[in-house]
C-alpha cells in the first residue's frame, strides 16, 4: 500500500483535541445504527437523553447526584491505573465501604455514646475508607508478594463483596419493620450527609435537589489526589513504575511498598463512594447501591487520561448518559442499558482515535510502496 | 461418599463446566497468538442472549448456536481491529468489550422478545440430554458421561482436537510462534497480523458458543447476568491451565464440581446461608490462581506466551 504509518514525534495539538470529539460523534453514529436495527429512532432517543440529563435544574441536580459515586470510583481506579495496576475491583471496594459505613451508623453509634453529630459521619467515612482499602489490599498483596494476576483477583472479590452485603440486608441486618423490603433500618439522623439545599449558609442559587455533601468530598479528593500525583515524590514514583517498571527498580524504588500504598488509596477512595451512597442517598444499606460504578470507573479513568480533574468532568458526562438513559426508560419505554452501550462504544472509538494521536498516516506515493509493501 | 452421589456430582459438574470449557479453550487460542482479550464476559453474555433470541424466534436451537458463534466472532473482530491494527491497549480494549457486551446484552434482552418485549421468562428450544447407545450403558461412568446434551459431546471432541491442533500441526506451530516471538515468525514468512486476526476471531466464536451453552442447555432461557462472571473465571482458568486445552478441561470440570457441590448442599438443606455457598466459585478462583502462580514461579515454568499483550509492529523492538 502506498500508505505508511509512522509515529508522531511531537504530539499534534489538533489531533489531541479533535480525536476524542470525533470519537464521540462516531460512537453516537455507531450506536445509532444499532438502535435503528432494533427499530428505535436514534435522534429522538438522543434528544430525550439530553433533555433528561441537562434539560432542567432538576435534571442537572440528578446528573450530579449520579456523578458523585463515579467521581470517587474514577479517582480510585485512575491512581491504580497510573501504576499499571489493573484494579477492576472498585465495585467490591465500594460495596465493602457501604457495608462498613452502615455498620458504624447502625450499630457502633448505639454502643459508643460520643459518636454523634459530625464525629459519627467522620467515623463512617473512615470505616468505609478502611474497609475499601482492606478489600483492595487483598489483590494488592497477592500481586505484590506472589505476582498473582490482579485483574482476576480484584474482579472475583467484587462478586464476594456483593454477595456479602446481600447476605446482610436480606439476612441478619434486615429491618424487622421493613415489611420484607430487602434493606437495613434507616440510619440515625446524625449519620446522614446533608443535602446542599438543607445547608443554611450556602447561597441557594437554584434547586439542587438531592445533591449532597458527598459531591464536595469527591472534589476535595480529586484536588488532594492531584497534589499527591503531580507535586510529590510519591506521585512521581507511581508514574515511573507505571511507565517503566524496570527503570523504577534500577532507581531503587520499592515496588511492593508502592503497590500496597496505591491499593490502600485506591480501595479507600472506592470505599468512600460506598459511604457517599449510603450516607447521602439511601440512608440505609439496600439493593441498588452497587450498580456497576466500579466498572464504569474504568471508562471514566481512561477517558480522563487518569487526570483527577478530568475524572470529575468525565464522571459528570457519563452520569448524564445514565440519567438520560433512565429518562428514556420512563418516557420512551426503552431499556436504560442504552447508556451502557453508548459508553462502551465511546470507549472503543476513543481507543481507536488514540491511534491517530500517536501515529500519522502518510501518503508515500508509488515508489515507496514497493519498498514498504507487506 | 456413596457412588451414586459421586456420579451425580460428576454429571452436574460436566453440565456446569461446558460453557467454561468453550470459553477457556477459545481464550487459549486467542492468547496463544499473543492477543489478550478480556472481553470474554461481554462476548459470552452476548452469545447467550442472541442464541436464545434466535432459537426462540426460529424454533431451532441449532440456529441459536450459529447466531452466538457469529456474534462472538463479530465482537472479537472489534477487539482484533483495535489491538492488532490500531495497536490499542489490549487490557482497556478488552474491558471496553465486556462493558459494551454486557450493556448491549441487557438492552437486547429487554427488546428481542415477541413484539419488542423482554425475553425474560420465555421458554424456547433447548438441548435435551441424549443417551448415547452402548456408551451410556458403560457401568458406573456411562450415565454421567454419555447421557448429556449434544453441546457436551461437541466439547468431548473439541478438547482433543484443540490440543492436537496447537501441539502437532503446522498451523498450530505457526500459532505458537506468533505468540512467542512475532518478529521471528514474521521473518519466517508467517503472517503475524493474519494469524492474530484469525485466532482472535476463532476464540470469540468459541466464547459465543460458551454463552449459547448457558442459555440453550445449562440454564435454559434468558436472565439478566446469566453469565455471573463465568467469562472472568474462564480467563483465570486459562492461567490455571497454563494455556493447555486438556488442563482447561480439568479446570473447568473442577469448577463445575464446585457448582455441583454447592447445589447438592443447598438441596440437602444445609445451614450455611446461600450467599456464602455462592461465594465459593469466586473464592476458589482466587485460591487456585494463587497456587498456580506460586507453582509457576517456584518451578520456573512459564505458561504465558512471551508476546502476550504486546502489539506487533514490524521493525520495532517489543518487550
Amino acid at each position: 500500500m502506498p500508505l505508511q504509518i509512522e509515529p508522531r514525534l511531537a504530539p499534534s495539538r489538533l489531533a489531541n483535541v479533535l480525536a476524542p470529539l470525533v470519537a464521540i460523534v462516531l460512537a453516537l453514529l455507531f450506536s445509532g445504527i444499532l438502535l435503528v436495527a432494533v427499530g428505535v429512532d436514534p435522534l429522538e432517543t438522543y434528544r430525550a437523553m439530553l433533555r433528561g440529563a441537562f434539560g432542567s435544574a432538576y435534571a442537572i441536580s440528578e446528573t450530579l447526584v449520579r456523578a458523585t459515586p463515579l467521581m470517587f470510583t474514577g479517582l480510585a481506579v485512575s491512581i491504580a491505573f497510573r501504576m499499571l495496576f489493573w484494579n477492576i475491583g472498585a465495585e467490591g471496594q465500594l460495596a465493602m465501604g457501604a457495608f462498613a459505613a452502615s455498620g458504624v451508623a447502625l450499630f457502633l453509634s448505639q454502643s459508643v455514646p460520643w459518636l454523634k453529630g459530625p464525629a459519627l459521619l467522620l467515623a463512617m467515612a473512615l470505616a468505609a475508607f478502611a474497609a475499601g482499602a482492606v478489600w483492595g489490599l487483598i489483590p494488592g498483596s497477592l500481586k505484590a508478594f506472589l505476582g498473582v494476576n490482579e485483574i482476576i483477583t480484584s474482579l472475583m472479590l467484587n462478586y464476594v463483596a456483593i454477595l456479602w452485603i446481600q447476605y446482610l440486608y436480606y439476612g441478619p441486618w434486615k429491618d424487622p419493620q421493613g415489611f420484607g423490603f430487602p434493606g437495613t433500618a434507616r440510619f440515625p439522623d446524625d449519620a446522614v450527609l446533608p443535602r446542599l439545599k438543607d445547608t443554611a449558609w450556602l447561597p441557594q442559587l437554584f434547586d439542587t435537589g438531592r445533591v449532597h455533601w458527598g459531591l464536595f468530598l469527591a472534589i476535595v479528593a480529586a484536588v488532594l489526589l492531584w497534589l499527591v500525583l503531580d507535586r510529590t515524590r510519591w506521585g512521581y514514583e507511581i508514574k515511573v513504575i507505571g511507565e517503566n517498571p524496570r527503570a523504577a527498580r534500577y532507581a531503587g524504588m520499592n515496588i511492593v511498598r508502592n503497590i500496597l500504598l496505591v491499593m490502600i488509596v485506591s480501595g479507600g477512595l472506592a470505599g468512600l463512594a460506598g459511604f457517599s451512597q449510603v450516607a447521602g442517598i439511601s440512608y440505609r444499606l439496600q439493593q441498588g447501591i452497587v450498580v456497576g460504578d466500579g466498572y464504569t470507573a474504568i471508562i471514566v479513568a481512561w477517558l480522563a487520561r487518569l487526570n483527577p480533574f478530568g475524572v470529575l468532568l468525565v464522571a459528570t458526562l457519563l452520569a448524564a448518559l445514565f440519567v438520560g438513559g433512565d429518562q428514556i426508560q420512563i418516557t420512551m419505554g426503552l431499556p436504560a442499558a442504552v447508556a451502557q452501550v453508548l459508553q462502551g462504544a465511546i470507549l472503543f472509538f476513543v481507543l481507536a482515535s488514540s491511534f491517530f494521536t500517536q501515529y500519522r498516516i502518510r501518503w508515500t506515493g508509488r515508489r515507496a510502496a514497493v519498498v514498504g509493501e507487506q | 461418599m456413596d457412588l451414586a452421589l459421586l456420579i451425580s456430582i460428576v454429571a452436574v459438574a460436566i453440565q456446569a463446566g461446558v460453557s467454561l470449557v468453550y470459553a477457556t479453550v477459545g481464550e487459549i487460542f486467542t492468547e496463544r497468538s499473543g492477543v489478550l482479550n478480556l472481553g470474554v464476559e461481554g462476548m459470552m453474555i452476548m452469545g447467550a442472549v442472541t442464541a436464545f433470541a434466535a432459537a426462540y424466534h426460529s424454533g431451532s436451537a441449532w440456529l441459536g448456536v450459529l447466531t452466538a458463534v457469529a456474534v462472538g466472532a463479530a465482537l472479537a473482530l472489534i477487539h482484533a481491529f483495535l489491538t492488532i491494527t490500531l495497536r490499542a491497549d489490549q487490557v482497556v480494549s478488552g474491558l471496553a468489550l465486556t462493558i459494551f457486551g454486557s450493556g448491549l446484552a441487557s438492552f437486547l434482552g429487554q427488546r428481542l422478545g415477541p413484539g419488542g418485549k423482554p425475553l425474560v421468562g420465555l421458554v424456547g428450544p433447548r438441548f435435551m440430554p441424549v443417551e448415547l447407545p452402548v456408551l451410556s450403558e458403560i457401568p458406573v461412568v456411562g450415565k454421567a458421561l454419555f447421557a448429556q446434551n449434544v453441546l457436551v459431546y461437541i466439547m468431548y471432541v473439541l478438547v482433543p482436537v484443540a490440543a492436537y491442533w496447537i501441539y502437532k500441526t503446522r498451523p498450530g506451530l505457526h500459532l505458537r510462534a506468533v505468540g512467542e516471538n512475532p518478529a521471528t515468525a514474521d521473518a519466517l514468512g508467517i503472517g503475524v497480523f493474519r494469524t492474530r486476526y484469525a485466532y482472535t476471531v476463532f476464540g470469540g466464536m468459541l466464547v459465543g458458543l460458551g454463552g449459547a451453552a448457558l442459555s440453550l442447555a445449562y440454564t435454559p432461557g434468558w436472565t439478566e447476568n446469566i453469565t455471573g462472571g463465568r467469562g472472568w473465571i474462564a480467563i483465570a482458568l486459562v492461567i490455571f491451565a497454563l494455556w493447555d486445552p486438556w488442563r482447561a478441561l480439568l479446570g473447568a470440570l473442577l469448577f463445575g464440581g464446585v457448582n455441583a457441590i454447592q447445589f447438592r448442599l443447598q438441596a440437602a438443606g444445609t445451614t450455611i446461608p446461600a450467599p456464602f455457598l455462592n461465594m465459593l466459585p469466586y473464592l476458589f478462583t482466587i485460591l487456585v490462581l494463587t497456587i498456580v502462580t506460586v507453582y509457576e514461579s517456584v518451578s520456573k515454568r512459564v505458561g504465558a506466551p512471551a508476546a502476550l499483550g504486546l502489539p506487533y509492529v514490524r521493525g520495532e523492538r517489543t518487550g
